[in-house]
């Protein structure tokens, strides 16, 4: 770990997965992230992990809560239609307090739709995908060494809370090469693992399983899961802000868009408009309070995404009424160009 | 120092490789660098293309519709991209395959026999390294010898390469001389 290589967006998320201790990668192919699994059946056997293409979406995603139920890290891949896909397993290993690690690098939508960039599966990520009272922590990179840095931190996320975590892209996050580095995540103190089936010679068998028929217990459960849920909201938000000490407009966007955002921010501060910009890297839990906050200093906000407007209903909620949240999106594969933004920015009176 | 450029041809022509090769030296000089290629749909038509960033500064958006600078190999991608070069910008033409004159004015123009220069050096495979070494040789974005080093270092283990791809960017280069 330590040199800064050039590689490319799935390929990293990949090594980063393998660096991480992940040993097994279950997944089907798909447009725009097949180079994750290539890589992974090129990498895995050579550190004596398994690599296995499944039969569909629906198989990679049980084999993935097999695997975790054993104990192992492991981590499935795929994009919009395929991760449709994964949802009812997603919901089956978030009931059976399972930890691993889904990547979905986003296409365009609904249906097959395209291979293009975008972020319209912002709703099915955060609000549910599956049934049931259930969340995944969803994790939203805006480069490669950040995506190689959350895709480590997922797996001890995944561990300390027993959870699915999603890291979310999109074709640009995945097809992109950009210089990494290679360091060790944040040190976790991770619970043991006595809660696996690997075997139960000389113990009491465990059982993994999502059914309860007792309402009582069902009950118990949610509501036991839902304070973990409740902890890690206290304990993993994680955004990023910009220019807000004197901001009267703030950017809100996150992964791809908030690039562009940035780019769009650079050209306005230069023309002396106060633009800030509020970027979620975890888009759930969401950065509600740093949202709110600033609400009470800014006179709008402004949220783009490349989607007909998802992430901008939690940004209202945040915002609560105080001040007007506008939104610009372009959706289908359409990325939004820095004047697009700037054009909109301006139109809104800018902070000037 | 901030460079937005846009290569584009056939595929085959060799462009991810000279875009990768691009991004790869501005990365050896601790510079901030992305690269960029074009994938599915934006694939037909004649164009693979790739968009290489080099910055002293964060990079911002990975993509631009305003280059400083745009290298094309053949017809479709000077038809695509020539209207998209910065005012002021820089175009740098295959001429072995591209007669078609650009009309623009107001950017400079570079003609580069890539495909001549290749064949003369006994390889039409190099063709991109002759663009490349042009490219660097006209703008001073990056020390050419650091460009040179990036080429061994891309291809280690592969060493027979080396000369002729050498070749091929030291003649691209003298052409600006």
């Amino acid at each position: 770990m330590g040199e800064r290589i050039l590689m490319k967006g799935n390929e990293a998320i990949g090594e980063a997965a393998i660096k991480a201790g992940c040993r097994y990668f279950f997944g089907y192919p798909i447009t725009p992230q097949n180079e994750l699994p290539e890589y992974m059946s090129r990498r895995l056997p050579e550190v004596g992990g398994v690599f296995l293409q499944a039969e569909s979406e629906v198989a990679a995603i049980n084999m993935v809560y097999g695997a975790a139920g054993a104990g192992a890290r492991v981590m499935t891949s795929s994009s919009s239609p395929g991760i449709s896909l994964k949802m009812e397993g997603i919901s089956y290993i978030a009931g059976a307090d399972l930890p691993c690690v889904i990547v979905n690098i986003v296409r365009g939508g609904p249906g097959l739709g395209g291979i293009q960039p975008a972020q319209s599966d912002y709703f099915q990520a955060t609000k549910g995908g599956g049934h049931g009272d259930y969340h995944m922590v969803v994790l939203a990179p805006s480069s490669i060494q950040e995506a190689v840095d959350l895709v480590m931190e997922a797996f001890d996320i995944a561990d300390q809370y027993r959870v699915p975590v999603m890291v979310i892209g999109d074709g640009m996050i995945g097809q992109m090469m950009e210089p990494v580095e290679f360091k060790e995540p944040p040190k976790r103190d991770l619970p043991a693992k006595d809660w696996i089936t690997d075997g139960c010679k000389g113990r009491k068998p465990n059982v993994i399983n999502s059914l309860s028929l007792q309402p009582e217990k069902l009950e118990e459960m949610n509501w036991n899961r839902y304070k973990r849920y409740e902890k890690i909201k206290e304990n993993e938000v994680k955004v990023e802000t910009i220019n807000m000490e004197d901001a009267e407009i703030a950017l809100v966007a996150y992964g791809t868009t908030s690039r562009i955002c940035f780019s769009a921010m650079e050209t306005l501060r230069e023309e002396g408009y106060k633009v800030g910009l509020i970027r979620p890297i975890t888009l759930w839990p969401f950065p509600t309070e740093t949202i709110s906050k600033a609400a009470d200093n800014v006179k709008a906000f402004l949220t783009v995404e490349m989607s007909t407007g998802q992430m901008v209903e939690d940004v209202r909620l945040a915002v609560n009424g105080k001040v007007p949240v506008h939104f610009y999106g372009r959706t289908g594969g359409m990325v939004p160009s820095p004047d697009e933004i700037i054009e909109q920015v301006k139109a809104l009176g800018g902070g000037k | 120092m901030k460079q937005e450029i846009i290569m584009a041809g056939f595929g085959g022509q060799g462009i991810m490789a000279m875009g990768r090769l691009l991004a790869y030296t501005g990365m050896m000089e601790g510079k901030e660098v992305s690269w960029m290629p074009s994938y599915g749909p934006e694939m037909r038509g004649g164009t693979a293309n790739c968009t290489v960033i080099v910055s002293d500064k964060r990079i911002a958006s990975p993509i631009t519709t305003t280059p400083d600078v745009c290298i094309v190999m053949n017809l479709p991608s000077l038809e695509k991209f020539a209207p998209m070069v910065k005012p002021g910008g820089l175009l740098i033409i295959n001429s072995s395959l591209i007669e078609k004159e650009c009309e623009r004015t107001d950017i400079e123009i570079l003609k580069v026999p890539c495909n001549d220069i290749a064949n003369e050096l006994g390889s039409s495979k190099v063709l991109n390294m002759v663009a490349l070494g042009a490219y660097i040789q006209k703008t001073k974005i990056l020390p050419f010898e650091s460009v040179i080093k990036a080429m061994k270092k891309a291809f280690a283990g592969k060493e027979k390469f080396i000369p002729l791809n050498e070749a091929a960017l030291k003649k691209g280069a003298e052409l600006v001389k």
